[in-house]
């Protein structure tokens, strides 16, 4: 397992991807299914800096990754604004060009990438995000 | 990340080099408006070197599209797009709004 803590800055978004990328290369998911996984947490940690700790550089985000059973879970937590993921709209992929949105594309990536994500969030114990994948080709 | 803009008669080539991010997306925003705004609106992405792009990225392809379209001036296109960042594009609905080429020589020859 690793685990880390960054400050809730996107120039620390390479480090935390590296992260869950060794995990998922250590465990044999494939170089794909490795790009996924670095993708969907940058996306989620993306989101934290921008909205659960808008204007607060100091704030943490606490990431630990584990890898068992042809599984690899991520789970993210901060002590940022309580936020509601199930409130993000989806975006709606079939309208043309001028009408596109481009607000919750990292929430949609994350539930594509991923097989699972569970969300829960407290104004006491802030907000955790799990995510896990298993490998398709588990050996 | 590193962009590297050719500009040849019709059109620029801007080549994506690196990891676009919530962190590098501001920068490569920042080198296609400049592009726009010297009234070039016929853009071919080079993404050969692109080994990462995340939706901060897409959004900004977006942006671009949406300028260089205005008033049919122009449109942005693809080319050597690395085959994880097409899934992702495709995945995001993007592969609709650009069209994409094997390689910036084909896609130039689009203008």
């Amino acid at each position: 397992m690793k685990k880390a803590k960054f400050l809730a800055n996107f120039e620390n978004l390479d480090s935390i991807r590296k992260l869950v990328g060794e995990v998922a290369e250590q465990a044999g998911f494939s170089c794909n299914e490795t790009y996924s996984i670095e993708l969907a947490t940058d996306e989620a940690c993306s989101n934290i800096i921008e909205h659960a700790y808008a204007g607060q550089p100091q704030g943490v985000i606490d990431i630990s990754c584990d890898a068992d059973d042809g599984q690899i879970t991520v789970v993210i937590h901060d002590h940022g604004k309580q936020f509601d993921m199930s409130k993000v709209p989806k975006p709606n992929l079939s309208k043309k060009l001028s009408e596109r949105e481009v607000g919750g594309l990292g929430v949609f990536l994350m539930y594509k990438l991923m097989d699972e994500i569970h969300f829960s969030s407290s104004k006491k114990s802030g907000n955790t995000l799990t995510m896990t994948k298993r490998k398709s080709d588990p050996s | 990340m590193e962009t590297v803009v050719k500009e040849f008669k019709h059109c620029n080539v801007i080549e994506i080099k690196g990891r676009v991010d919530s962190s590098t997306a501001p920068q490569l925003s920042h080198t296609l408006e400049e592009i726009c705004d010297d009234g070039r609106f016929k853009l071919v992405l080079d993404l050969t070197g692109l080994e990462y792009m995340s939706s901060a990225g897409f959004r900004a392809l977006l942006a671009t599209q949406r300028t260089c379209k205005r008033y049919n001036r122009g449109e942005v296109v693809l080319a050597s797009v690395p085959v994880r960042i097409r899934e992702a594009l495709e995945l995001a609905g993007f592969t609709e709004l650009f069209k994409i080429y094997e390689n910036a020589l084909a896609a130039v020859g689009n203008f």
